[in-house]
């Protein structure tokens, strides 16, 4: 079907447009000036994108194939053309629809939560940035145009992360979430150059044309080999096992980038991207396997360590950790459109879950540590109710949207193999503990924090946990905005946005992506058992149940299980001390490596001592020719005739000049 | 062959000879005399040493291209002449002097 042009770079470059002027001109304007350059450039992008989902008749059912776009060519090498074009269909309407809208509540949001932070003006032009590189990461039409704005996500990730790079940990953070990250693109890139070496273009609708007329691949052959490639690419950006660590120390940045970026749409960028990809890993069964494993790994020992930990971002991003597991296991085990579904549910309520921790720790003047809050629902209403709601969309209650695409996901996982299905059941279990549990840690019960010197809570840890990792978890760095006094509700500009997300992440299941983008994945055939949802929902609502129990009506239980079961405690509190057995395997060789043997023996051994080794020869050269230059005509013209005497004397000896 | 407008009487090696004796008179000067002038004038005495020699063979091969170089050497003497001898000038109003060894402040 043909379409007028639909001036589809306006959607990526409003967001640059407010890049540039907040980040060129931002120290010079007020702080209501730079909010409407902010927000206003995202909201225009929502309402641009809305409008030509219209135009291009995606809520008519219109949309059946992709609608693109030609700028201009980029690269132009012999048989290989790489443009600049951007591309809708119905995948990437629902992630633009996803990232604009759920970006503009948050920067919304932001504008209350930073509205105490120095740097204001950079913190929103960072945010811009990332909403153009996320826009052209999804709007992309070839592979190329999608790794440019996968790398732009991972930049504006790093500055993010280090937002305050005053502090260690913060700037250490963004170096491990960008070092980590470079894994993965190295697993892309090697990718990248696969596919031009065997299809000659990047561009989406020929490679995957062309995939579609090959055979599937049983044993390992190439197009397994660029699927597993782009596994460590999607590993890498949505945090797997084993490039997960990165995304728990992310949480160093402001609360609204934990949620934009670290929650609901950067770190999906890997499912989108094996979604997009789908004919490939269609066509490589051994890859998709792996991909249903490796989430399904990665959801079940996220969830564990998620159960233990105090620090409420903490919870909230092994959560996180864990949800992206269950979409890889939906793409993994051929639900591609329920893994997609999933993103959408999980950015409603991942992002509410980090917005209403933002307002909680907001209200108790930067603290994370969940042991110093509780009783908050006497003084942040709002907070409470919208987090309830985030909390029992996670945990599958049902009818809710997270257990819409979960039990998609599940049954999914069923029909490929049963025991994947119960540990995912088992997994949703510990969801709705773990997500219950910080929120009756949060709310019920008595205020367990300083009342008067609140403010800047660097309580030392709790030394009858007997655990010391990282110490800075436990501090309350991420915010200061310096106000002590009693907890408080955060002002409208940050409870409106969270309203908002409540209402989307309890009404966000009814909107049926899998139908939506039948055009793209088929739809399954068949029912699947009712007693699948319904087993997955009763576990999820068995996951509350206890959680209250243990944390509002018998709370001396945990501490009892605790010491009971310390040793297999301490080991999930401390994460599986795989941060540690990275340290010791990869980094430290690594560091220790580069530091005796390519730093001291190769660099400054090997390569200084050419140098200066040549140089000092020069120079003794040099320190005995000087001796001929006496300052003295007579005696170069003596040089000279001497010269011209031996030249002679050779000549005649010679036979003279011929 | 027309003859000659004058005798022979003077072989060519004569001339050759002359040639290289002045040469080494323009040598030696340009080595041992102090004076810039003279060391000049030496120069000049070597560069017109070379010039009979071209003029000789010239004679002797029958070929022109001994004359032409000659007068290129003339040329370039005269341009040489002109610039040195402003060179030479313009130093002893500075210095005060023309000893050959005094000028080496160029050293270090």
């Amino acid at each position: 079907m043909l379409h007028s042009p639909q001036q589809l770079w306006l959607i990526p470059l409003l967001p640059f447009a407010g890049f540039a002027l907040n980040g060129l001109f931002g120290r010079r304007f007020s702080k209501p000036v730079i909010n409407a350059i902010a927000c206003g450039s995202v909201f225009l992008s929502f309402l641009w994108v809305l409008k030509t989902l219209s135009a291009l008749g995606a809520f008519s059912g219109g949309l059946q194939e992709s609608y693109g776009e030609h700028y201009y060519t980029w690269i132009q090498s012999g048989a290989l053309n790489i443009g600049v074009d951007f591309a809708i269909d119905r995948l990437t309407s629902v992630m633009l629809m996803i990232v604009t809208g759920i970006g503009f509540l948050i920067h919304v949001y932001a504008v209350g939560y930073m509205s105490h932070e120095g740097g204001y003006y950079r913190f929103f032009a960072y945010l811009n940035l990332f909403m153009f590189f996320m826009l052209v990461l999804v709007l992309g039409a070839n592979f190329l145009l999608l790794f440019v704005g996968w790398e732009g996500v991972g930049l504006c990730s790093y500055l993010l992360i280090g937002f305050y790079f005053l502090e260690k940990f913060a700037s250490d953070a963004a170096n491990k979430a960008f070092i980590v990250n470079r894994i993965g693109d190295f697993g892309f890139s090697l990718a990248v150059f696969l596919i031009v070496i065997h299809f000659g273009t990047l561009d989406f609708n020929t490679v995957f044309a062309k995939v579609k007329t090959m055979p599937v691949e049983t044993s390992a052959g190439w197009l397994t080999a660029i699927a597993l490639l782009l596994l460590v690419g999607a590993c890498g950006k949505s945090a797997q096992i084993p490039l997960y660590v990165w995304l728990p120390d992310a949480m160093a940045g402001p609360t609204p980038v934990s949620a934009l970026i670290h929650a609901a749409t950067m770190v999906t960028a890997g499912v989108y991207m094996i979604a997009r990809s789908s004919q490939i890993f269609l066509h490589a069964h051994g890859a998709l396997n792996i991909v249903a494993l490796v989430g399904l790994a990665t959801a079940f020992f996220a969830a564990t360590i998620g159960l233990t930990q105090f620090d409420i971002k903490k919870v909230y991003a092994y959560s996180t950790v864990s949800q992206l597991g269950y979409m890889f296991l939906g793409l993994g085990t051929g639900a591609f459109s329920a893994g997609i579904f999933h993103v959408m549910t999980h950015a409603f309520f991942k992002a509410l879950l980090f917005l209403g921790a933002g307002s909680v720790i907001h209200a108790c003047g930067g603290e994370q540590d969940m042991r110093k809050m509780g009783g908050l629902r006497k003084y942040t209403p709002i907070t409470m109710w919208t987090l309830a709601c985030a909390t029992l969309a996670i945990a599958g209650v049902p009818f809710l949207s997270g257990a819409a695409s979960k039990d998609l996901i599940l049954e999914s996982a069923y029909e490929f193999a049963p025991w994947m299905y119960w540990v995912g059941v088992f997994t949703a279990g510990m969801t709705a503990f773990y997500v219950t549990r910080a929120f009756c840690m949060t709310f019920f019960g008595e205020y367990r924090g300083e009342i008067s010197t609140a403010g800047h809570g660097h309580a030392p840890v709790d030394a009858a946990h007997g655990h010391d990792d990282h110490a800075h978890d436990d501090h309350g760095h991420d915010d200061d905005h310096g106000h002590g006094g009693t907890p408080h509700e955060s002002p409208l500009v940050m409870t409106i946005p969270l309203m908002v997300l409540a209402v989307l992440s309890l009404g966000g299941g009814f909107i049926n992506i899998p139908k939506f983008l039948e055009p793209i994945f088929p739809l399954h055939e068949g029912e699947s058992a009712a007693w699948l949802e319904w087993t997955a929902s009763a576990a999820g609502l068995f996951g509350i149940a206890l959680a209250y129990f243990f944390y509002v009506v018998a709370p001396s239980i945990p501490e009892s299980i605790v010491s009971t079961f310390s040793i297999p405690y301490r080991w999930i509190y401390n994460k599986y001390f795989v941060d540690e057995f990275y340290d010791a395997t990869i980094i430290g060789p690594a560091v220790d490596g580069s530091r005796s043997l390519l730093w001291r023996a190769v660099d400054a051994g090997g390569i200084d001592g050419t140098v200066n080794g040549i140089g000092s020869v020069a120079r003794r050269i040099g320190g005995f020719l000087r001796r001929l230059q006496s300052g003295s005509i007579r005696s170069y013209a003596a040089w000279v005739v001497v010269g011209s005497i031996l030249l002679i004397a050779y000549a005649g000896f010679s036979g003279g000049a011929k | 062959m027309p003859p000659l407008p004058f005798p022979a009487a003077a072989p060519l090696s004569w001339y050759l000879t002359l040639s290289a004796v002045l040469f080494a008179l323009g040598v030696a000067g340009f080595l041992f005399r102090r004076n810039i002038i003279t060391v000049f004038m030496s120069i000049e005495l070597m560069l017109n040493a070379v010039n009979l020699s071209f003029i000789t063979f010239s004679y002797k091969l029958k070929q022109v291209d001994g004359h032409i170089f000659s007068f290129f050497v003339m040329v370039v003497a005269a341009a040489e002449a002109a610039v040195g001898l402003a060179i030479i000038l313009t130093v002893f109003k500075n210095r005060q002097t023309l000893e050959i060894d005094e000028l080496s402040s160029l050293k270090n």
